[in-house]
């Protein structure tokens, strides 16, 4: 059928053929035939037949070269679903020879313009490398390179490679660590997963713990008695801790995830706040963790795992949601079990009688594993606990008469621990379990009660002969450990007792002697030889008192989840607590901050230089600076990095609120921004520098070219109060967006309101009045209800002048004969909102000065106005100046004005702002 | 990542496998089997199970395992939510993901886990990217296929796997225009023998079928957003305007998708709507037992309860049950020791009842345990939170759409009759002497 010229019946034998792969079967031997298939044009045929050739390609090299042609072909596509499928199946199929071509593949598929096609390079670096890992350098060279990507659909899988392939090159995450968490709410749920998980490694190495102040007040009592000298270092010490602008950005940027639908976002989120927020902080994740219990089993089962960690060093977290933890009779085990281990580590003083209540009934249950599991957590509670501690022996005594036999071994086995803690008190317990010794036949039970009586036989003095001569009838009938027990309890009562019981001794280690195991009839003649010395002396005999009947510490109870905090939470290891493979550790906090500005991305190099030239002397003076480094730095790091850090919030803010309201428009434009995203973040980044901080509040509009994220201030104006505008209340403000309806304009967003009793219709604009402005309109709003607002944007073409555009705003008041009304009102721009941000390198400035006379002018005025700026002129000439926003020369070249009336322009917005004032300078 | 994966049924054969890297023998599954016995029960299985050179995760669901092979650290509930999200487009694409849908449309269940995963990374998981890229079956598409000749995969890349809402197709049109949610909320609750509530919560989610034309742009708001005290949203809704807002804004998925789930404040008492009698006790001697449950309304807000269910999961000692209804009519199964009494909608004036005698297995000893009852009810056109929405405006889009809001009330996980053993601790394990 496959060789059949008719394309059905090709298709229908295709699709025979998967069914054959999907069973497991083998059906290899059609290689050839299905093979010549690949070039066919039916895009469903083609695609049965990739999936043939990615499985079973590596049995056939030979053939599976004969296809690869075709995928050659296909990578030059106009249509980047085929495009980015050749890519797929070239890279999935595991033939060595043909590295060098999916290595060129890949190249090329990394600068495709489609972010799919991108994509999917991402996914095939990994395939590569899997197959060659000689690759890697190319590789890393590749993943460099997506790494800068913009795409959201390419930042999930570039991280993967990255995890896979390089894991340890954390340099290259540094210029892309601000962008990967400004992009990670629009990421796709499984790239989040990643890149949480990535960043939570990162910011291990990168930033100081948060958690340091904590530490030390629990070490404050040791600081009182340390020497003055010492206490003047530790007061040194305790400087404020001040966060990374970055941490912090990181924490801010992943917290809404936690409202996520995909549990596994939620899990990697809550992992990463346990791991890098201060402890303060923690708390957050703790309501959308009990929340995911709700989900299905498996995920319940990972979840509670990952709780009872947390919950052994951190009880206040889960303890208000404690009856969430309560078990149901239609949970399976190990959800019970591990609900068990969650109440026994959340169980205080204060909640102990609910707790050991609720257990009372489990030990009722069914499930006998579970009755046995929960056993264990009284005795756990009653350790934790020493109040009940009485109380849960009583109980634990009364279960040994209960019926069931694994809930007596158990209660059996936990009663011999707690027994260690204070034997003495409790002769009467011990001889009531001596008395139930022959009704109990789980072994383990018996062998502890053995133990306990050899342990203890000083208290039951006249029991422990009778028991041992018991045991001596039945020993050959014995589990291993209950022979063992039975052997050290003869051994015990030989050295406290041997009057009564010396031949009992002698019988029993006989019988132990020629035992089946080797390890009875080794303990046997071991305890021979040190209870019953033989003639060639016997060193050890002397001590043999000491050894058998040393007292025994009282075994600590504790969580089998005590020490998997090692591992990372939600990693595949934690679950399984031993290392998997590819597991990559959690590092330790740095004791000292790394350099924060290798996270600075660059505009130009000149930029680059002169921050460097700036933070050195701060460096400098630490150097000189005989106190500790550690304070100091950290200091210094806050003090530079508040600047950046408040740009940093306000532009990450502008960014979310972009992206928002970038959702609604269609998808093109979308597409469009994307690729345009990248010189506006440039201009951001420059405003990390610390001495820029003058530059945030540059209100500086912008152009067409440059889009989303930027400074945006909430500021608003009044454009129709609501006494005027009969309940209808308007204000503007500049959204500093590229304007989507004509490139000169520039883009307003309205706010109407409704304060008024009344439904208000209609609300449009009726004509313009402004001559020469060229405005254009938000579409009518149809009604407005009252107490609503409604926010709309407009396009307004101030003609680069700062004259106000007016316009008639209209409304039909329906309350009163439908009247329509209308108001006059007008849009007032401020300077700054007409121009726009432009970076540019010291040769450009320099140039650009030379150009024009009046140029000096602005320094000199922005000095004498700037109170902050006491810097040095010739320091502010070298490097501040650089980095400025500056009028973009193309603009003025557009609109053949003279650059002189460009530049007064300029320095009178420069002027406005660093005074402050909203005046106008004319 | 996700390195391959087996579907295995109830009776241990493994009926598909794919692999995405290189190809794992299927052997690995008898490591698989070997937990399975050992957990006696298909909930009781571990999801994680470790071998010598893989990992293999697992989920179970309709019947069906679904066993993903890993090699290397990857989250677990990584893969875990993955497997749910396959199951679930299963269930999208066939009607219900059973053995028999999967093995009838084995090439579309081979060509979804293509497009799913690439070298075992998750690539496209929305429905509707997925519903572009492969089209489901319907039996008027296979028989224009048989002729035609044409294809189920779509030419070109979903548009919305490129945008930034990669949930919605463009170009979507429908003649009638209609916007229907569902708030339903389920009570979890433990009441003890005497009726006292012990522990009751309210879960809620917001169930969406949003079938409008274009690029609607809805915002849903509540009467009383407070009530919510921790919500989860499905992507699409900006997280933004909740905060500031506490409205829903979203651009929807075409079709029907989860909007929302939310929780209900705990500090707010929770009304149960029922309240149940119930004394079930067993004989020291004679081998036999008694029954006897009533249900009644309790707060019900006027509303009726609809489809009640009592389930009853007996000790294993119980052999049959000899029982008489005055509503609805029971089931015993002796294999499962399960009782099941359908009552249907409750009646104020005749409260329904069951009564009768249990016979146990003769020499056994009688259960210690008494057995506690799983209730089930539905009532319709009641949050019994409170919550209500206010109103669902749109945007974006000139016409009108039809707009509709139901809410029902479910149990959740309803548990009665535990014995809570009385307050102070010294008396712990009084019953058991």
């Amino acid at each position: 059928m496959l060789e059949s010229s008719k394309e059905s019946l090709k298709l229908e034998a295709m699709k025979r053929v998967v069914g054959l792969i999907a069973k497991g079967k083998n059906a290899s031997e059609l290689f050839p035939a299905v093979v010549k298939n690949v070039a066919n044009k039916n895009l469903e045929l083609k695609k049965l037949v990739y999936v043939y050739l990615v499985r079973y390609a590596e049995e056939q090299q030979d053939l599976a070269l004969l296809s690869i042609s075709t995928f050659q072909r296909a990578l030059k596509d106009p249509n980047q679903l085929i495009r980015a499928s050749a890519l797929r199946v070239l890279s999935s199929i595991r033939v060595p020879i043909i590295v060098p071509i999916m290595m060129l593949a890949i190249k090329e598929a990394a600068s495709d313009l489609s972010p799919y096609v991108r994509k999917t390079a991402a996914h095939a670096i990994q395939k590569l490398y899997s197959l060659d890992a000689d690759q890697k350098d190319h590789l890393i060279e590749v993943i460099e390179k997506l790494l800068k990507d913009k795409s959201t659909l390419v930042a999930g899988s570039v991280v993967m490679a990255f995890e896979e392939v390089c894991p340890d090159r954390i340099d290259l995450i540094h210029r892309n660590y601000r962008k990967l968490c400004n992009l990670l709410m629009d990421v796709e749920e499984w790239g989040q997963v990643v890149i949480i998980s990535m960043l939570t490694r990162y910011a291990r190495t990168q930033f100081i713990s948060p958690w340091k102040e904590m530490l030390r007040d629990t070490n404050s009592e040791k600081a009182f008695y340390e020497s003055d000298e010492e206490k003047r270092k530790s007061a040194e010490e305790t400087k404020p801790y001040a966060m990374d602008p970055d941490h912090r950005l990181l924490l801010r940027s992943t917290k809404p995830l936690l409202q996520s639908r995909n549990t596994a976002v939620v899990m990697s989120v809550a992992q990463l706040y346990w791991h890098l927020a201060p402890k303060h902080e923690v708390n957050i994740i703790t309501k959308s963790l009990v929340r995911l219990l709700r989900s299905h089993r498996e995920v319940q089962y990972i979840v509670l795992q990952n709780i009872a960690t947390m919950s052994i060093q951190r009880k206040g977290m889960f303890e208000p949601f404690m009856k969430s933890f309560y078990v149901r009779s239609t949970d399976a085990t190990h959800i019970k079990t591990l609900k068990l281990e969650i109440l026994t580590n959340l169980a205080n003083e204060a909640n102990i009688s609910t707790v050991l209540r609720e257990f009372q009934t489990y030990v009722k249950s069914q499930d006998k594993a579970f009755a046995a599991a929960t056993i264990q957590a009284i005795g756990r509670c009653a350790t934790n606990i020493s109040e009940i501690t009485d109380t849960c022996l009583n109980g634990l005594v009364l279960l040994l008469s209960n019926r069931d036999e694994t809930v007596v071994a158990e209660s059996v086995v936990v009663i011999r621990k707690l027994l260690q803690t204070q034997p003495s008190e409790h002769s009467d317990i011990i001889k009531h379990m001596a008395k139930l010794f022959d009704n109990i036949t789980v072994p383990m039970a018996r062998a502890s009660i053995l133990w306990l009586i050899g342990e203890y036989c000083e208290h039951v003095p006249k029991i422990a002969p009778d028991v041992l001569r018991k045991m001596a009838k039945t020993f050959h009938n014995e589990e291993d450990i209950v022979k063992l027990q039975t052997v050290s309890l003869a051994a015990k009562l030989y050295l406290t007792n041997s009057k009564q019981t010396k031949l009992l001794t002698q019988y029993i280690l006989n019988l132990g002697k020629y035992d089946q195991n080797y390890d009875i009839r080794d303990r046997t003649r071991f305890i021979r030889q040190l209870i019953v010395p033989s003639e060639r002396g016997g060193a050890l005999s002397k001590y043999a008192r000491r050894i058998l009947l040393a007292p025994k510490p009282a075994p600590v109870l504790q969580s089998a989840f005590k020490d998997r905090d090692r591992f990372q939470l939600g990693t595949l290891s934690h679950t399984l607590n031993s290392k998997a493979t590819g597991y990559l550790e959690l590092s330790d906090w740095p004791p000292m901050a790394p350099d924060q500005s290798v996270r600075n991305v660059e505009v130009a190099e000149a930029v680059s230089r002169s921050t460097l030239a700036l933070r050195q002397p701060v460096g400098l003076e630490i150097d000189s600076d005989e106190g500790p480094k550690n304070g100091h730095s950290c200091e210094a790091g806050s003090r530079s990095g508040s600047g950046s850090g408040s740009s940093e919030e306000s532009s990450s803010e502008a960014s979310e609120s972009d992206s928002e309201s970038s959702s609604d428009s269609d998808s093109g434009t979308e597409q469009k921004k994307q690729s345009e995203a990248k010189p506006a973040q440039k201009v951001r980044r420059s405003s990390g520098d610390g001495l820029v901080s003058v530059c945030d509040r540059v209100c500086v509009c912008v152009c067409q070219q440059l889009s989303s994220p930027v400074f945006v201030p909430v500021h608003t104006y009044e454009l129709l109060h609501r006494m005027t505008g009969k309940g209808l209340a308007a204000q503007y403000h500049f959204s500093r967006q590229p304007c989507i309806y004509d490139d000169r304009m520039i883009s307003v967003q309205l706010t109407f309101s409704n304060n008024g009793d009344h439904t208000l219709e209609n609300i449009h604009i009726s004509e313009k009045t402004s001559a020469g402005q060229n405005i254009h309109c938000f579409s009518p709003i149809e009604c407005l209800e009252p107490e609503k607002s409604v926010t709309v944007s407009m396009g307004v073409d101030f003609n680069d002048s700062t004259q106000a555009a007016s316009f008639q705003l209209c409304i039909y008041l329906t309350h009163t004969r439908k009247i329509s009304q209308s108001f006059n009102v007008s849009i007032q721009p401020a300077v700054g909102e007409l121009l726009l941000p432009v970076t540019m390198s010291e040769q450009d400035f320099s140039k650009e000065q030379g150009n024009t006379h009046t140029h000096t002018h602005t320094h000199t005025h922005t000095h004498k106005c700037s109170p902050k700026h006491n810097f040095q002129t010739s320091s502010l000439k070298q490097s501040t100046f650089y980095s400025m926003w500056f009028l973009n020369p193309e603009i003025l070249a557009q609109h053949n004005k003279p650059n002189i009336i460009r530049m007064i322009i300029a320095i009178s917005v420069y002027v406005e702002l660093c005074l402050g004032s909203q005046s106008v300078v004319k | 990542m996700i390195h391959s994966l087996f579907l295995i049924n109830n009776a241990g054969d493994i009926f598909l496998e794919k692999h995405w890297k290189s190809v794992i023998s299927r052997s690995v599954c008898d490591y698989f089997f070997e937990a399975q016995e050992k957990a006696m029960e298909p909930d009781n299985v571990p999801p994680v199970i470790r071998t010598p050179h893989h990992y293999l995760i697992n989920i179970y669901r309709d019947k069906i395992f679904f066993v993903s092979v890993i090699q290397t650290e990857v989250p677990p509930l990584f893969v875990i939510e993955f497997l749910h999200r396959v199951a679930e487009m299963f269930q999208d694409y066939f009607g219900d993901c059973s053995e028999v849908a999967i093995k009838d449309n084995v090439v579309i269940v081979y060509e979804l886990l293509e497009e799913m995963l690439d070298n075992g990374f998750p690539l496209a998981t929305e429905s509707n990217i997925l519903k572009e890229l492969i089209k489901p079956p319907t039996i008027l598409r296979s028989m224009v296929n048989s002729i035609t000749g044409s294809s189920n995969v779509g030419e070109t890349l979903p548009t919305g796997q490129l945008s930034t809402v990669p949930w919605r197709r463009a170009g979507v049109k429908y003649t009638n225009n209609e916007a229907y949610f569902d708030v339903v909320e389920e009570i979890d609750a433990i009441l003890d023998k005497s009726g006292t509530t012990v522990f009751a919560e309210i879960q809620g989610v917001i169930d969406a079928c949003v079938k409008l034309s274009g690029m609607p742009d809805l915002t849903l708001s509540f009467m009383n957003p407070r009530l919510l005290d921790d919500v989860s949203f499905h992507p699409c809704v900006r997280f933004k305007r909740w905060e500031s807002e506490r409205v829903l804004s979203f651009i929807p998925p075409d079709g029907n998708f989860r909007l929302m789930s939310y929780h209900v404040n705990a500090q707010n008492l929770v009304a149960i709507p029922v309240y149940v009698r119930q004394n079930i006790s067993f004989f020291e001697s004679g081998s036999s037992g008694r029954l006897d449950i009533t249900l009644g309304p309790k707060q019900t807000m006027g509303k009726t309860v609809e489809c009640v269910v009592v389930t009853v999961h007996m000790p294993k000692v119980v052999l049959n049950a000899n029982l008489t209804a005055t509503q609805g009519n029971y089931t015993y199964d002796p294999v499962t020791k399960i009782l099941v009494w359908d009552i249907g909608k409750l009646n104020q004036q005749k409260l329904p009842n069951l009564k009768g005698s249990l016979s146990l297995q003769s020499g056994a000893p009688k259960p210690e345990e008494n057995p506690s009852l799983n209730i089930d009810l539905k009532i319709q056109q009641l949050a019994i939170s409170g919550l209500k929405v206010n109103r669902l405006d749109m945007y974006g889009e000139k016409y009108k759409p039809f707009k509709g809001v139901k809410y029902v009330t479910k149990a959740g996980k309803f548990q009665t009759g535990k014995v809570v053993p009385k307050q102070s601790s010294r008396l712990l394990f009084d019953k058991t002497k």
